[in-house]
């Protein structure tokens, strides 16, 4: 189905992610809609209740907000969605960082690699 | 309040000395997607037969909002038998028009719509249909009833992919919430995301019911393959 899920991994961890990151990336604006939970469950083919559980923990940190006429929107808070993106960036660097330690890399030989590499990109 | 189904102490046997249930206990709460999964012979389509009054239990109880099954029960639960019994002279219309006449609760628009969706004409007989086909026909009778329990028997198993995840969302999209679905199925990867809990039978028992984030999050893996680990071979 359309959303790529691990199938180890529980689904509502990773929908929380999906929604997040579309959020960061501005798929999702600031401020604007974004799709009721089932159309967001039919789309990523999951459990309604699941949807559910994902979009209310993401309302609970603040990052979408119950309206009370229908529906949810984006926080327009950009200082919250610039740091969830920070937070995101430090967890794929240490991700990174921790694959390349296991290549038999150290400290110096990835920061030197990565700036190579970064700038031939 | 207490939950849609309840089965107490369920035995069923056939022919005197096949055991299909084990003095089963049960509980199928409201407003749930729920799997029915275990391998072959495991009691599957005797449960669901049970619960929709067609067979007789050999000892035990089935409750559906109180109350054994019969005609009060028969007019909230719509069932998806795991073989067509569709009369392979009519057209999908009249069949639209049968339905309609036989259960109150069915919405002639919204089947119509879902004929359309996977373009199905109204017009075509029901013997020129494949069997994939005749198998989607059937779903969509039966989901375009307004029931309290859809009992679903192998509702995928003869169905290309794309319309297997059309059927799926079908489900997601066109369920209340009040209503619990039951799907019996042993094709677990392509329906555990759509599913709340998993109900896993062996030997005419349950082994196990618990919610499928429960089981990823416990066992680190899916209900697949946890499946394949209980019922090894």
């Amino acid at each position: 189905m359309a959303w790529n899920l691990d199938s180890d991994r529980p689904i509502y961890a990773q929908i929380l992610e999906e929604i997040q990151l579309r959020i960061i990336a501005g798929q999702y604006q600031p401020g604007g809609k974004i799709p009721s939970v089932r159309e967001f469950a039919a789309e990523a083919g999951v459990n309604p209740n699941t949807m559910q559980k994902a979009l209310s923990e993401l309302e609970r940190y603040g990052l979408v907000m119950a309206q009370r006429t229908s529906g949810r929107v984006v926080t327009e808070d950009m200082e919250m969605i610039k740091e969830i993106r920070s937070k995101l960036a430090r967890e794929q660097i240490l991700a990174f960082i921790d694959k390349m330690k296991k290549l038999g890399f150290n400290k110096e030989e990835i920061v030197a690699m990565v700036a190579q590499t970064g700038g031939e990109a | 309040m207490s939950g849609l189904v309840e089965v107490m102490n369920l035995t069923k046997v056939y022919d005197k000395n096949k055991l299909a249930l084990d003095q089963m206990n049960l509980t199928i709460p409201r407003g749930k997607i729920i799997g029915l999964l275990g391998p072959n012979g495991s009691g599957k389509t005797t449960l669901i037969k049970l619960v929709n009054g067609l067979l007789v239990a050999t000892k035990g109880q089935i409750l559906i909002n109180g109350r054994p099954p019969g005609p009060e029960s028969k007019s909230c639960v719509s069932y998806l038998p795991e073989r067509t019994y569709f009369q392979n002279s009519m057209k999908v219309k009249e069949l639209i028009a049968f339905f309609a006449d036989f259960y109150r609760d069915f919405h002639i628009e919204k089947a119509k719509q879902m004929l359309a969706n996977l373009r199905i004409s109204e017009d075509a007989q029901l013997k020129t249909l494949s069997k994939g086909t005749k198998e989607k026909v059937q779903l969509i009778m039966v989901m375009s009833r307004q029931a309290q329990l859809y009992i679903l028997d192998e509702p995928i198993a003869g169905v290309d992919p794309a319309a297997r995840d059309y059927i799926l969302r079908t489900i997601i999209s066109n369920y209340n919430e009040n209503a619990t679905v039951l799907i019996s199925t042993h094709l677990i990867t392509d329906i555990e995301k759509v599913l709340d809990e998993v109900i896993f039978i062996r030997d005419g028992r349950v082994v196990l019911q618990d919610t499928v984030e429960n089981i990823r999050e416990q066992k680190g893996k899916s209900v697949d393959s946890y499946f394949r680990e209980v019922f090894a071979c």
